[in-house]
């Protein structure tokens, strides 16, 4: 899978970038290893690491047992100690049964210990409802651990972005925990052949636009960008700020784009209620407060489970639709 | 003087020197811990006391057995275990007292000293919060081939937390240089283990097929004799165990928990300390086996004394950290 150095840009998909991220991480440092279920033969579910144990063997890309909390512990363990482990929890719903593990350990072994301990671990995990997955398969949980000092949450929204942030979390002395859109996996996108990172804590402007800032993180990106299409049709024009990170926040980016265009909308397919785009609503409103002309407005995941059946399911997340109206409604053009 | 030394000696094997460095490891812990309730009562420290006193043959038998390259993670009522370890006095009450020469610089505190030079992953004060930790450690010696050992030590309450069978079953499977060491002290905070734990404990660990043996926690050559044992095995790449050791608490959960006749009796707790004093009753035997007589002992005493006051000094004098350390080590490389 992995494509040769060229020096050229080919396109990959969301799942060969994270691919290539890994194989090429793997052999330029022999301490990161993979740990999780399935992630060996099966490659995962979402044949996301297919091929990886055929180049760097059982011993580096390990099948563990279906026990989220013991191999994240021995993951936290074995990044003190030497190595630089990537922990797989194959739906992000299952972050749960790691809370311990990734809160009170990972999270604060070097602060409790004045600096002493690193724990440089990555744990890779999804997001994201729509896949007709139900209550426990559908969830997106990254504001729980963007909440935590210590820990950093990277949201990759494009093939480019998850091979560079990727690179970049496992290159990284403390504990990453990079969500991927589940639905993205298939996504194509131009990704260099080179080696490149792409750092924690930069936003990119994914589209630029004057009349309102769609913040839009992960799964939402996309849906902001279609969104911005539909807008362009009725003369509004929007611009895309995607922070990439959730913790470290490039807060600068995301101000600077609200203050030209005096209107935002947060997007983030997390619950609303205390969540990211909330944090991120009062990071703009505050920061850009004397430039806006109508309050910022968040548009998240509606506050229930996520029901099974379509019709149910397909409500509970903004579509480009829904965020075309939300924004028009804001600019008041149209 | 009673004696509850029974099993045929190996500790005249030790040699002079070791078998006294053993007594003074275990009566510096006993003065230490003697301090720190003086330091508490006197509300010089801040927060929650746990002490050791009584249970300090565990931590010494065991980490007599390992090397100061190897691995230990320790519990709540950890002063015994970085003591035993090899950690300084006067930087851990510096610790306790929260200053800035403290191992953690004062962030850490009682329940979390953590000292790298000695290969103390941290005390935690999650029940069977460092566990994975342990489990991991172990993981990166063997994948590195470094040679080292790691040892958790942690309480009975531990047996009721899923994830230590977790790792348990993870470090059989992979044959992780790890020793469980469940120092059964039998009170989960102030309720006996008969109430909280059903069937056979050394069982529990044996179903996993792990050797798992329990022993006289407070005969220290007998934890050392099993411990050396259990070491050098996993040091052969013959895989993790589990050492029972049991033991008694002195005094309460925690040095406020005074009145604790609703769930011991007096009567109970001066049975051990008289009968089964493991210092005591180490040097009742160092005096038959003519390693030493009464005047040696006592001057180690007596030098530890004056050591361990002049660590007490010490402390109180350090500073407290800068207020701006607040945000410091939050993250490692910023």
């Amino acid at each position: 899978m992995p494509a040769s150095s060229t020096g050229a840009t080919r396109e990959l998909t969301y799942a060969q970038a994270v691919n290539e991220a890994l194989a090429e991480e793997m052999r330029r440092d022999p301490t990161v290893c993979i740990f999780g279920e399935d992630v060996a033969e099966a490659g995962t579910p979402f044949k996301v690491l297919s091929g990886l144990v055929a180049e760097f063997g059982k011993e580096r890309v390990i099948d563990t047992p279906i026990s989220e909390a013991g191999f994240t512990g021995v993951g936290v363990g074995a990044a003190m100690t030497g190595l630089r482990p990537v922990v797989d929890i194959m739906f992000g719903d299952f972050i749960t049964l790691t809370m311990d593990q990734m809160v009170n350990q990972a999270a604060k072994v070097h602060y409790m210990s004045g600096g002493k301990w690193k724990v440089p671990m990555v744990m890779r995990t999804t997001l994201g409802a729509t896949r007709r997955s139900a209550a426990q398969h559908s969830q997106s949980l990254h504001a729980w651990f963007s909440h935590v000092p210590g820990l950093k949450v990277a949201l990759p929204s494009t093939p480019y972005d998850v091979k560079g942030l990727l690179k970049s979390a496992i290159r990284d002395d403390n504990p990453v925990i990079i969500f991927e859109d589940k639905m993205m996996y298939k996504l194509k996108g131009p990704v260099p052949a080179e080696d490149y990172v792409v750092p924690l804590g930069v936003a990119d402007v994914k589209r630029l636009g004057d009349d309102i800032s769609l913040i839009a993180t992960s799964s939402m990106v996309q849906v902001a960008l279609e969104a911005a299409v539909l807008l362009a049709e009725i003369d509004i024009s929007a611009e895309v700020v995607d922070p990439r990170t959730t913790w470290p926040l490039d807060e600068k980016t995301l101000i600077e784009s609200v203050k030209k265009t005096s209107r935002a909308i947060v997007l983030d397919e997390g619950y609303e209620r205390y969540g990211v785009t909330a944090e991120i609503a009062a990071v703009v409103a505050s920061g850009a407060f004397y430039d806006l002309d109508a309050p910022v407005r968040r548009m998240g995941a509606m506050h229930v489970p996520i029901p099974f059946s379509p019709p149910l399911e397909d409500v509970t997340v903004p579509t480009a639709q829904t965020v075309f109206e939300a924004a028009r409604a804001m600019v008041k053009r149209g | 003087m009673t004696t509850t030394l029974q099993q045929p000696r190996s500790g005249s094997e030790l040699g002079t020197e070791r078998l006294l460095g053993i007594y003074r490891k275990m009566a510096a812990i006993r003065a230490f811990e003697e301090r720190v309730n003086q330091l508490y009562t006197r509300a010089l420290m801040p927060g929650l006391a746990h002490l050791y006193s009584g249970e300090e043959a565990v931590a010494v038998g065991i980490c007599e057995a390992l090397t100061r390259e190897d691995y230990i993670t320790s519990t709540h009522r950890g002063h015994g275990h970085c003591l035993a370890k090899g950690a300084a006095a006067d930087r851990m009450f510096a610790e306790l007292l929260g200053k800035v020469d403290g191992y953690c610089r004062g962030k850490g505190g009682s329940m979390h000293i953590a000292d790298p030079t000695t290969g103390n992953l941290g005390a935690n004060a999650i029940v069977g919060g460092s566990l994975g930790i342990a489990t991991g450690a172990a993981f990166s010696a063997k994948h590195l081939g470094n040679g080292r050992v790691a040892v958790s030590f942690f309480g009975e309450g531990a047996l009721g937390q899923g994830v230590l069978y977790e790792v348990m079953n993870l470090a059989q499977l992979w044959k992780l240089p790890v020793i469980y060491v469940c120092e059964n002290n039998m009170y989960n905070e102030y309720t006996h283990f008969s109430e909280t734990t059903a069937g056979d404990i050394v069982m529990r660990a044996a179903a996993f097929g792990l050797p798992a043996e329990s022993v006289d926690g407070q005969d220290v050559l007998a934890v050392h004799a099993t411990a050396q044992r259990l070491v050098d095995r996993a040091r052969k790449g013959e895989g993790p165990s589990f050492l029972m050791c049991n033991t008694y608490r002195y005094t309460g959960h925690h040095v406020g928990d005074i009145s604790r006749e609703y769930y011991r009796s007096k009567q109970e707790e001066q049975t051990w300390k008289g009968e089964r004093d493991p210092i005591l009753n180490f040097a009742a035997w160092l005096q038959r086996e003519r390693v030493a007589d009464m005047a040696a002992l006592q001057k180690i005493e007596s030098e530890l004394e004056v050591e361990m006051d002049a660590a007490v000094q010490f402390a109180i004098a350090a500073p407290y950290p800068g207020v701006d350390e607040v945000e410091q080590h939050i993250y490692a490389g910023e």
